[in-house]
């Protein structure tokens, strides 16, 4: 059971409140129109797919319904932050896990 | 390599069973071979067999992280069935199904599967309505299948709670006779030795940590027991499909997530099928060992760890204590998670790459293991011919680009 904190609600929850959305930062084409198949692909569908320190997003479904990101490490699953959209995230932490 | 065989058998019993010779040896790595597999579990293994068996390709090296079967091989829950809705998938996973059916005397190995039938239930109209409409699919497709209603599920399975007052009660079922179960490390271990009784390296504790290239074209890989090379290196790499696709600088469609599992104490036997749900969301069946064998949904979040979060295990149990309240107080003995790449479409990519040399056989998600054969049948082809099989066409990774996706979400039976 990850605690995950959210950002606006400044409150540390239990993950059953959250919804996981995915990879975070990335950012839809301005001109979709303008888009090869293949660029359209790559957008929708190819990931990084870390494993390590990993950018993603979650929304406070059972809370405030707001998305933030939160950086997490895919292996040892700790959380090292968790900020607010648009905002950039700190610097990694050396290495591997803490 | 010796066949097993009752007269074996009793040969062995006259020396107290201490004279069995090892199925496979373990190898150093040459330097040089024709293909190389990364990663020796069911579906990497099944492949090196059929490109011995039928491709003639021997010179093949199966390269392993751990130990061959350890894996998504040894985390699964057994459960076997080729019910797809959509043509593409159905046939893939139906070439499976008859491969099973003759894998045992095939492999001279004793694979123990066991068609005692899956049951999909239904718990709403909008469920029935899909049931009737992928068994209609499956049964034109040539796959068994029928639908059930609550009075022949009950004679099935007579410890299922099928009461009407139940919170979601049972209004029907899909069923395939066919399906069932086998023994997961007997699989692995059956086409490990099948394969390098042929001629197959299976060289094991040897990690891959990069795929080497020239212009556009696979050389070999570097692993910790030094360079390999070949012109063919195939990944079957299930949980870190993504993490090899980098090493060769590609990114995948796959997000790789935690799938829980567990296992009871050893019952007397109690349930003689398989049952699944994919609306109160559990599935079940009663190993030959007697532990009954549990699993459910993927964790939500990408994780490589092999654990997930606790509240999904409590609603597994949820579901399987409302279908049997008869087990709510069986004691559970063992618990684990294994790591699904899934895709975006719930079906696998079995294809070649950008890289002229490079395949990829992954994102098999939840339901990996029933596929095993088919799988390795399909890819060996695939690699051995430089051209996806007929069967695997539609499944190349083109797919996301061209949009042709195959949605089984609906059939593959664990939410993701």
């Amino acid at each position: 059971m990850l605690k995950i904190h959210c950002p606006y609600c400044d409150e540390q929850r239990e993950e059953e409140e959250f919804s996981y959305s995915g990879e975070a930062h990335i950012s839809r084409p301005l001109d979709p129109g303008a888009l090869s198949d293949a660029d359209w692909a790559d957008y929708l569908f190819f990931r990084k797919n870390t494993r390590g320190w990993h950018h993603e997003m979650w929304q406070h479904s059972a809370g405030c319904r707001r998305y933030f990101n939160v950086t997490r490490h895919t292996v040892t699953y700790e959380i090292f932050e968790s900020y607010p959209m648009g905002t950039t995230p700190k610097a990694l932490p050396k290495g591997d896990a803490r | 390599m010796g066949r097993y065989s009752v007269f074996s058998l009793m040969k062995n019993a006259l020396s107290y069973h201490e004279n069995w010779q090892a199925a496979w040896h373990s190898p150093k790595p040459k330097k040089h071979y024709d293909v190389i597999i990364i990663g020796g579990g069911g579906h990497g293994l099944a492949t090196a067999y059929y490109l011995a068996k039928e491709h003639g390709i021997t010179n093949v090296a199966v390269v392993e992280k751990g130990y061959l079967g350890g894996g998504n091989t040894a985390r699964n829950t057994t459960i076997i069935r080729s019910n797809y809705l959509w043509d593409e998938a159905s046939q893939l996973y139906e070439l499976s199904m008859k491969l099973w059916e003759g894998l045992s005397q095939e492999l001279n190995f004793n694979v123990m599967f066991s068609q005692r039938g899956v049951l999909n239930l239904g718990h709403s109209l909008q469920d029935m309505r899909d049931i009737a409409r992928r068994v209609n699919a499956n049964r034109l497709n040539g796959i068994d299948g029928e639908v059930l209603g609550v009075a022949e599920i009950q004679k099935i399975v007579p410890l299922l709670n099928c009461s009407p007052t139940s919170r979601y009660p049972v209004l029907g079922a899909s069923w395939q006779p066919r399906g069932g179960t086998a023994r997961h490390d007997a699989v692995a271990w059956g086409y490990a030795r099948a394969a390098a009784a042929m001629g197959v390296d299976l060289i094991q504790q040897c990690e891959v940590s990069g795929i080497r290239t020239s212009a556009g074209k696979v050389v070999g890989v570097e692993t910790s027991q030094g360079f390999i090379g070949a012109p063919k290196v195939g990944c079957v790499v299930a949980g870190n499909s993504g993490v090899v696709a980098a090493m060769a600088g590609m990114r995948l469609p796959i997000e790789s997530r935690p799938l829980q599992a567990m296992v009871s104490e050893p019952l007397k036997p109690c349930l003689d099928t398989v049952v699944m749900s994919n609306a109160v969301h559990g599935y079940i069946s009663q190993s030959d060992k007697g532990d009954l064998v549990i699993g459910a949904g993927v964790d939500q979040y990408n994780g490589y760890g092999q654990r997930g979060s606790f509240h999904v295990i409590e609603h597994t149990m949820q579901a399987i204590c409302e279908l049997f309240p008869a087990f709510s107080r069986v004691r559970m003995n063992r618990q684990w998670g294994g790591i699904v790449d899934t895709c975006p479409d719930a079906c696998p990519i079995v294809s070649k790459t950008s890289v002229q040399g490079l395949f990829f056989n992954c994102g098999w998600g939840t339901g990996g293991f029933k596929a095993t054969p088919g799988s390795g049948y399909v890819f060996a082809d695939t690699v051995a011919h430089d051209r996806p099989h007929p069967l695997a066409e539609a499944f190349t990774i083109d797919r996301f680009t061209s949009g042709a996706l195959i949605d089984e979400h609906g059939a593959a039976g664990v939410a993701h």
